[in-house]
């Protein structure tokens, strides 16, 4: 008999099949594959089919305009390159700073390269006036195309460190994360295309020429309507620079389900900053954060008594000790990531330790 | 051998199961709660089908041994009974549960069976038929946390058309509701070791 060879990937391996569940796996592939048959109808078989290249080239189209949000979300170290076409002659809705309306036809690519190699590309469609489509295309071995990844993901693609790797997402998991805030475009805002880049965004991107800045959108009339703030401000987080930039990371690798719009029960802070937020708004959210005990509790910890921020203590408080861990029930994330970030997790550790709230 | 391993494994849990739901199919003949409406009776006949029970429904001593408590039926894991720590898991004995059955240790850690009652602070008096319905085909909890966690067989239970969890869905929220506060899941001693990304982006 052979040994398992440890708990993690016993884990691993009772995660990916389920142990009773394997019981019933004739009865889940079966369900599987009708929601593939009806996905399928809609959604090109290629990458190369859904309009990122030129006819007949690997290349980018020019009309695709590339972009990088000012604070990236963490995905293990993936190297991303992002783009987004409007329909011609569309304009995105602007009226409202923080949940941007996108015309029918407009299409998101994100691509994720590991160690050089292109991985992945996931594709954001606004495909009907009341839907957005989500699918995710695994590139092969040439590096010529991608194919269209199966409506569950596809686990364990690619080694991206030692005993970690890298899983293409199902599209439940797409929505886990794109339909909980007030718009499903994530890293396409108001404060993420800020001109006014924040410098300790961790992971920060430098610009590219050609790339699309808030400025740009605006100066190419792609805006229209829009609130008139985004013509006269910057969107800026206020407050230090040290709570800028934690607050920015928090928007953007935690407000998309921590936020005031969720309907989880157990989401009880929001994360999320707006484009313009007032000193009050800020103070708000900061005290959301002051001394309160968390649902997790951490290990030995009676039930009920983990502070979720330990103002001068980050070592006591459950937002570091969830942002640091991998294990299933306490990493946050809870999903799109197997490798702590530890450059995220020093940038809150630092805030909270240097903080009173 | 390991596949043996594996049948008799899977075997044994399933007569678990059957037993357990023999015993409740005879508690519930008992049962005269007045009948709800047609989606929730084919929640109630689905929940029975499933075994729900099984797991869900904490045990009383009766007069023949172990049963099911109805009167705290869905409620999940008593939170008045303590337990110690799990054995950690090692070699082919990969996993097991508590006597109540209502406890489960593995690889994954120490998971407790959830209270479907309808309370508001302890239940899920609180979820939306959305967040049950996304729980159930996604396997994270309320269909978007912390994954769900063996040995719930929420794969089995995803095949059900949205019609039939949503049915699920409203036999639960018909219950009385029960106050009881699950523990939370206990993450496994080990933690994986830190890794090296190449440069993060």
């Amino acid at each position: 008999m052979k040994p398992v060879r440890s708990a993690r990937h016993a884990w691993s391996v009772a995660r990916t099949v389920g142990l009773v569940g394997m019981l019933a796996a004739p009865f889940a592939l079966q369900a599987t594959s009708t929601a593939e048959q009806s996905d399928l109808l809609e959604l090109p078989e290629r990458l190369s089919q859904t309009g990122l290249f030129m006819t007949g080239a690997p290349a980018i189209d020019p009309r695709n305009r590339s972009y990088a949000p000012q604070y990236p979300l963490w995905t293990d170290g993936a190297r991303k390159s992002r783009w987004v076409r409007l329909p011609s002659g569309g304009r995105i809705d602007a009226r409202r700073a923080d949940a941007w309306g996108f015309p029918v036809g407009t299409r998101f690519w994100k691509e994720f390269a590991f160690r050089g190699r292109r991985i992945e590309t996931r594709m954001l469609w606004r495909s009907t006036p009341n839907t957005w489509t989500f699918a995710a295309y695994v590139w092969n071995d040439a590096q010529t195309d991608a194919v269209l990844a199966p409506a569950d993901g596809v686990r364990d693609v690619v080694e991206i460190a030692p005993g970690k790797r890298h899983t293409v997402p199902s599209r439940d998991d797409c929505r886990t994360c794109h339909d909980t805030g007030a718009t499903p475009v994530l890293g396409f805002t108001a404060l993420q295309l800020s001109d006014d880049r924040d410098p300790a965004a961790p992971h920060g991107e430098a610009l590219a020429p050609g790339m699309l800045t808030l400025r740009r959108l605006i100066d190419d009339h792609l805006l229209d309507p829009m609130d008139p703030r985004l013509a006269i401000e910057r969107p800026h987080i206020p407050g230090d620079p040290d709570t800028r930039a934690a607050l920015g990371y928090l928007t953007a690798n935690c407000g998309y389900c921590h936020n005031e719009r969720s309907d989880l029960a157990t989401v009880q802070f929001p994360l999320s900053m707006p484009a313009f937020a007032s000193p009050a708004e800020l103070a708000r959210t900061l005290s959301t954060l002051a001394p309160r005990s968390t649902k997790w509790d951490a290990p030995g910890s009676a039930p009920g008594t983990t502070p979720l921020v330990k103002p001068g203590s980050p070592e006591l408080s459950a937002l570091v000790a969830r942002m640091r861990s991998r294990r299933p029930s306490s990493q946050m994330p809870p999903l799109g990531s197997s490798i702590v970030d530890t450059a995220g997790v020093e940038l809150v550790s630092s805030w909270i330790a240097g903080r009173r709230f | 051998m390991k596949r043996r391993s594996l049948t008799l494994l899977l075997s044994a849990f399933t007569l678990t199961l059957a037993a357990g739901a023999a015993t409740l199919a005879g508690a519930g003949a008992a049962d005269t709660r007045p009948a709800g409406t047609a989606a929730v009776s084919r929640g109630e006949y689905l929940v029975r089908f499933g075994l729900c029970h099984d797991c869900h429904t904490p045990l009383k001593i009766g007069a023949r041994g172990p049963e099911p408590d109805l009167a705290r039926a869905l409620s999940g894991h008593p939170s008045g009974v303590a337990l110690p720590d799990a054995p950690a898991p090692a070699g082919p004995w990969l996993w097991g549960g508590a006597a109540t059955n209502t406890a489960f240790w593995g690889p994954w850690g120490v998971s407790f069976t959830a209270n479907l009652t309808p309370d508001e602070e302890t239940g899920l008096g609180n979820w939306s038929e959305e967040q049950f319905v996304m729980a159930l085909r996604t396997g994270r909890h309320e269909g978007k946390g912390r994954p769900i966690l063996p040995p719930m067989p929420y794969q089995y239970v995803s095949s059900l058309s949205d019609e039939d969890l949503r049915a699920v869905f409203a036999y639960l929220r018909s219950l009385p509701p029960v106050h009881n506060k699950v523990p939370a899941p206990i993450d496994p001693a080990e933690e994986p070791a830190p890794a090296t990304a190449e440069p993060s982006r």
